[in-house]
């Protein structure tokens, strides 16, 4: 599994890429393969307001519907429009095929997640 | 990966998943594997199918055998469908039901020859079955014995099925007529059961061998190995799920259960009311009588969505007139589709309908069934 080290992630599996006050989300290496072959992403829209820990939309593999969580607070300023016809781009490339952008509420907050060596052990120890 | 909890039943063919790394998941009680994401995963099973050969273990399924002089009597009053009409080295699909004419289960009557019957029946109600059986049998002079971990059955689903299968038996295949069955050498085994059966919509091959660890591996092994010039991949319970769903084959827990009838699932072709007796039949002649008051449907999404199991089909209101059974995306149709009971008045083909989906009400339309049809040879 690939956790690149630039990126911060969530105990949710979601990482998340900072850029100035911007924050880049998606679905870690980790989450795609336990999901396996995904069939459906629904976002939110642009403008909406997600809540760090809380829900903000849903992928959905053949077999199960899972929760998109939101790794910090902010202001959805883009989504990833393509996701809508091309789901499968998660699986071929969790960490290009982000989900949303958002503008940070406080950049500070996302010190609080995990490393991606944290990470990697995290997902080891689930198997 | 996880290991499988001690409560668990596994299949002979258990260590063959894992060390294949097939996804594992609990499907009744059994450890099973979903699907296997080194040779591809789920999707790629699912066309493996439509398109090529899959193999599947679907040892879980139980199987109860009928012997003795009135062997047909108790099948007969025990299963909907005429067994009568079959002769031996011949199946039909037949139910198990209720006095209120619902489902104890579906199945698969095989005769294999005159006082011998053998039932197919579901994973996840083999103890309810044999219990049924137990108690509706004692009548008759017939036992009926639980043979179900007596053997491995081996599912080869697909249009290269038999080409596949001829290789590794003496029989000729293609004299085996969809339903029917026989016993041959298959892998050096002599004596097993080879029926043209299966739970994809496509056709193929079940077959059933000596549940041993040893034999079962290497029978898997021979079928995958003699499989793969025709593209043959493994195949787990996801994709026999899309495909069963895609050829509107009911499963057991969702368009069929002890709460739903024969008619309202639209199962009565099976269904032969003018047989003499059997177990629902006084209920299934009054239901014929005074009718239904829904009946199962196909459903294709109109709007972004994917009906799942229970979501419910909703007015403009938001009351509730009906729920899905099953839904997903129909990887070979490349449409998301459903199947859900609705009121009868709502059943035609073409009318929306809406399916709440986390809160929101998505348009979905009647379509008809079933939404795949293997092209004729």
């Amino acid at each position: 599994m690939n956790y690149p080290s630039e990126l911060k992630y969530t105990k949710d599996d979601e990482w998340l890429k900072i850029d100035g006050d911007t924050g880049v989300v998606g679905i870690t290496d980790y989450a795609q393969n336990a999901l396996g072959d995904i069939v459906f992403v629904e976002l939110p829209k642009v403008g909406a307001e997600v809540t760090a820990g809380k829900p903000f939309g849903t992928v959905e593999s053949v077999k199960a519907v899972s929760e998109l969580f939101a790794p910090a607070n902010g202001t959805v300023t883009a989504i990833n429009d393509e996701l809508a016809s091309a789901p499968e781009k998660v699986n071929q490339d969790p960490y290009g095929a982000w989900m949303i952008k958002i503008k940070l509420k406080d950049e500070g907050e996302a010190g609080k997640l995990m490393s991606s060596a944290d990470y990697e052990k995290y997902a080891s120890e689930r198997g | 990966m996880a290991e499988a909890s001690p409560t668990q039943r596994k299949t002979a063919l258990n260590p063959v998943h894992r060390q294949m790394g097939a996804k594992m998941v609990d499907f009744g009680g059994w450890d099973m594997p979903v699907e296997y994401p080194a040779t591809g995963g789920v999707l790629a099973e699912h066309m493996a199918v439509r398109t090529g050969v899959g193999i599947f273990d679907v040892s879980h399924m139980g199987d109860i055998r009928f012997t003795g002089p009135q062997a047909l009597d108790a099948v007969q009053h025990l299963s909907m469908n005429d067994a009568s009409r079959l002769v031996p080295g011949q199946a039909h699909y037949s139910a198990m039901l209720y006095p209120e004419a619902t489902f104890v289960d579906d199945i698969i009557v095989h005769k294999i020859a005159d006082e011998h019957y053998l039932f197919v029946i579901n994973a996840g109600t083999r103890e309810k079955d044999a219990g049924w059986v137990a108690n509706n049998v004692g009548d008759f002079r017939c036992k009926a014995e639980n043979v179900s971990d007596d053997y491995t059955q081996i599912a080869i689903q697909g249009p290269q099925a038999q080409a596949l299968l001829q290789k590794l038996t003496d029989v000729d295949l293609a004299q085996i007529k969809n339903y029917w069955f026989t016993f041959g050498t298959v892998c050096g085994l002599e004596n097993i059961m080879i029926a043209r059966t299966g739970y994809t919509g496509e056709d193929g091959f079940e077959i059933y061998i000596p549940a041993d660890p040893q034999i079962s591996a290497r029978v898997w092994h021979e079928v995958l190995e003699s499989g793969k010039e025709f593209g043959a991949i493994p195949c787990g319970l996801g994709a026999r799920n899309t495909l069963r769903l895609e050829a509107k084959m009911a499963l057991y827990g969702h368009e069929i259960s002890e709460k739903i009838n024969v008619f309202e699932a639209g199962l009565e072709r099976w269904c032969k009311l003018e047989k003499p007796e059997f177990i629902g039949k006084p209920a299934l002649e009054k239901i014929k009588e005074r009718g239904v008051k829904r009946t199962l449907v196909g459903l294709e999404m109109v709007e972004r969505g994917i009906a799942r199991d229970g979501y419910p089909i909703v007015e403009e209101d938001g009351a509730a007139i009906g729920f899905v059974t099953s839904g997903s995306v129909a990887p070979f149709l490349k449409k998301n589709i459903a199947l859900a009971y609705v009121p009868l008045d709502r059943a035609e083909v073409g009318t929306v309908l809406n399916v709440e989906i986390r809160g929101q009400k998505i348009k979905a339309k009647v379509v008809p069934t079933p939404f795949y049809k293997r092209p004729k040879k």
